[in-house]
């Protein structure tokens, strides 16, 4: 059980300047600009559900996201995971969670896939049997058998991204967070990406929380749709809904429509 | 510590899937500690000291300190690419990760490359342990290994304080050089040639002639107290405030994420 | 010369941004030229008899160093040439009508010319006001000044000449940090960066001074000092132009076959 109450952060920017006398200028004195990044945020979201967090870039999909997972702390408001407040007590709550940074890779770029796993297990504490076990699985629906043996540096786009999905997995999280799980693959890995997660939802009931450009990703993924935008929640609803909003939409693609929204909301 | 040997076993497998890059990096490593060696030996053709000490107790300084930094600068390299770390958002995935966030940043980078300065250390201690001119009874071997240890961990504090500051800015960074590179280059020399009020700096606020000149002393039978020898235990309060710092820029970075 | 001045100013107020950064840089580089004094100071007291340089000249030579470090350090890299010979993307500017050696040969220098620019100033000014034995002195005279000019340039154009054959060595080797390192100790230490020439045992300086390292940074320092004057100053600055030739010389060569090879395997 995921719930946030009137989540509120701001970050302090410095202005860069530009030009030559500017540039002067600043070496005595520097503007700074306050960007509200979440402007009261509040949502929940249960055990077993997958949820779409959708927005444009710079909306606060990512500083949600870090806030969840106990990066970053916000200046107000609550968050509580399965009980836990992520920033109070981060070692316990990181433990429940998994988390896949699709633009940063957790993978060492020189030594086997396998020996990444290995060090992952250790880091996590993973007793050996619920490893194997874990390991095993994911291998045969990832279908990892041919990569394992490879360094990353040699796996295509899609390789890497399942060999990503499969760390984040190692410790069995019950909790999955994914952050633009499928940019840049290519058709074959992006369906196989989806199929897994599909399945992870149903059969372990681990809940999912993806952050995406890509209207496909939550057409095939998730039952709910979170729409961010200037730090505030716009939307909370199905796809369906969404597409009942206005007699338009129904003709729409996904994509149109969210761009729609985005058009309706000026974000 | 299991974690830290794997780790370990790691970055030694990785960084030899690239053996000539490796042993060019280590042989220019051994070369720059190789010229540092060769301007103290060209020094000592024209004086046969220098402020009471001969070349071979200026060596047994110089190899101190070398091996000393040497090894925190190869096992503590994370510190030293910490502002790489943070700006590549690396450090998140150390915060998503069950375990202690400074052992994490620790183990994030190790250097085998700087091998070639500990080479050059062991040469230069072969050489000076026998021609020092020191009695080496057991306090005086002990004193010599602690010297090397505690200094070690007193350029990790360094690497650390350098971490932490970058918490808080990445501009000014340039400033820390001065301790970390400027303390194993001026380490060369017993830190007592450079006058009263550095050899002060250096024993009360970065304690690096705790570990060096003090102790040296005792070496070199010029002082009798054990204190000298235990100095370089001392040493080691600095890494507190260095630990407190690296705390207080991880609690900054929650709040701001940059 | 219009776009190189463009590199120039660009870098200028790049650097200009960053104060603490220069700030930092100062107060560092300060620090180091204290440092080195106090430990040339150190065997001067022990014995003045057996210095091979007058102190005051060793302290100018200090401050100098510290002053114009952009200018004359080899250890001082252009990442942007280095990493477009070693990531291929040499390919477009290769497309450019540009001269590529006269290019990168003036971007290294300008390069070299802002950082200086933005530090030496400072460095200089307080080197001018310290008491009395750590204090910089003025030239001899201004002849004497003129020579350093001249042999400054001469210098600069022998850095940047021989560390253009470094950067086209890239194209032969796969470790650029590995030449890197070991090039760039070497010929700063035979340049006099560690300690300056004259403090070289006998036999070893008669040979070294023929070098052409003993016309980077040695020649111009120990000009200004007056350490070199008279007929074995026109006999270095003789000596640097023969070396800025023979350099160029084997920069454009090397280059020439290094661009052939380009083609040839295609990038």
């Amino acid at each position: 059980m995921i719930s946030l109450k009137s989540v509120r952060k701001t970050f302090r920017v410095a202005k860069r300047q530009a030009g030559f006398s500017r540039a002067v200028k600043a070496l005595f004195s520097r503007e700074y600009e306050l960007v509200r990044a979440l402007d009261d945020i509040s949502f929940d979201i249960r055990d077993g559900e997958m949820v779409g967090y959708i927005g444009p870039n710079g909306a606060g999909k990512s500083t949600t996201i870090k806030i969840m997972c106990g990066v970053l702390t916000p200046d107000s408001g609550s968050c509580s995971i399965d009980g836990r407040t992520p920033w109070k007590e981060r070692i316990a709550h990181v433990r429940e969670i998994g988390v896949v940074f699709g633009q940063r890779s957790q993978l060492w770029w020189d030594v086997p896939v396998a020996d990444s796993f290995q060090l992952i297990r250790d880091i996590y504490k993973v007793d050996g049997a619920s490893y194997r076990k874990t390991l095993d699985e994911l291998t045969e629906r990832l279908d990892l058998n041919e990569i394992l043996k490879t360094p990353a540096r040699s796996l295509s786009l899609g390789q890497r991204m399942r060999c990503e999905i499969a760390a984040s997995l190692l410790h069995s999280p019950r909790t999955l967070f994914l952050d633009e799980p499928t940019i840049g693959l290519d058709a074959v890995s992006k369906i196989a990406v989806r199929q897994f997660i599909k399945k992870l939802n149903a059969e372990r009931g681990t809940t999912v929380i993806l952050t995406t450009h890509d209207m496909q990703d939550i057409e095939a993924l998730t039952e709910r749709i979170l729409l961010i935008g200037k730090g505030k929640i716009l939307l909370d609803g199905s796809l369906a809904e969404l597409k009942k909003r206005s007699p338009e939409a129904l003709d729409m693609t996904s994509e149109e429509m969210v761009a729609a929204l985005y058009r309706e909301f000026k974000i | 510590m299991g974690l830290y040997i794997k780790y370990f076993a790691m970055h030694l497998k990785s960084q030899m899937q690239y053996k000539v890059s490796f042993c060019l990096t280590a042989l220019g490593q051994f070369l720059v500690s190789f010229s540092a060696f060769l301007g103290i030996y060209f020094m000592f053709t024209h004086f046969n000291t220098v402020e009471g000490f001969t070349f071979q107790e200026t060596l047994l300084c110089f190899a101190v300190v070398l091996m000393a930094f040497s090894l925190a600068e190869m096992l503590g390299r994370g510190f030293d690419l910490f502002p790489r770390m943070l700006g590549n958002g690396e450090f998140d995935r150390a915060l998503v990760r069950p375990r202690n966030v400074i052992f994490q940043v620790l183990l994030s980078q190790m250097d085998f490359s700087r091998l070639g300065r500990v080479i050059q250390a062991a040469l230069v201690f072969v050489y000076a342990i026998p021609n020092s001119g020191v009695l080496w009874t057991w306090d005086k071997v002990v004193t010599l290994i602690l010297m090397v240890t505690c200094g070690s961990l007193v350029f990790f504090g360094l690497f650390l304080l350098y971490a932490a500051i970058s918490f808080f800015t990445v501009e000014g960074l340039e400033f820390m050089n001065i301790f970390t590179d400027g303390g194993r280059e001026f380490g060369r020399y017993p830190f007592s040639v450079y006058g009263e009020n550095i050899l002060r700096f250096l024993t009360y606020i970065i304690p690096l002639a705790l570990f060096q000149i003090y102790p040296l002393l005792y070496l070199l039978g010029r002082v009798t107290s054990r204190l000298y020898m235990l100095l370089p235990l001392v040493s080691l309060l600095f890494l507190v405030p260095c630990v407190l710092l690296f705390r207080l820029g991880l609690r900054r970075y929650k709040s701001t994420g940059s | 010369m219009k776009p190189y001045f463009g590199i120039f100013r660009l870098r200028f107020i790049n650097a200009l941004q960053y104060r603490a950064a220069a700030l930092a840089g100062i107060a560092t580089q300060f620090a180091w030229g204290f440092m080195e004094i106090f430990a040339f100071a150190a065997f001067y007291r022990t014995d003045p008899g057996a210095f091979p340089m007058a102190f005051s000249e060793t302290v100018s030579y200090i401050w100098l160093q510290q002053a114009f470090l952009a200018l004359f350090m080899m250890w001082f890299w252009e990442g942007d040439i280095a990493s477009s010979i070693t990531s291929g993307s040499i390919a477009y500017e290769m497309v450019r009508p540009a001269d590529l050696y006269v290019r990168w040969f003036c971007q290294a220098s300008a390069n070299r010319l802002a950082r200086a620019a933005l530090r030496c100033a400072p460095i200089l000014l307080v080197a001018f006001l310290l008491p009395a034995p750590y204090r910089m002195s003025l030239p001899p005279s201004i002849g004497q000044f003129a020579l350093f000019i001249l042999s400054a340039a001469l210098s600069l154009g022998v850095v940047v000449s021989f560390s253009m054959l470094i950067y086209i060595s890239l194209f032969f080797t796969l470790s650029p940090s590995g030449v890197r390192l070991i090039t760039a100790v070497l010929s700063d230490f035979l340049a006099g960066a560690t300690i300056p020439l004259p403090f070289f045992p006998e036999p070893v300086r008669a040979v070294v001074e023929l070098l052409p390292f003993a016309s980077m940074q040695n020649m111009p320092l120990r000009v200004y000092t007056g350490n070199i004057a008279g007929a074995d100053a026109l006999r270095g600055l003789l000596l640097q132009i023969f070396w800025l030739m023979m350099l160029l010389l084997a920069g454009r060569l090397t280059m020439k076959k290094a661009l052939n090879k380009v083609v040839v395997q295609g990038g």
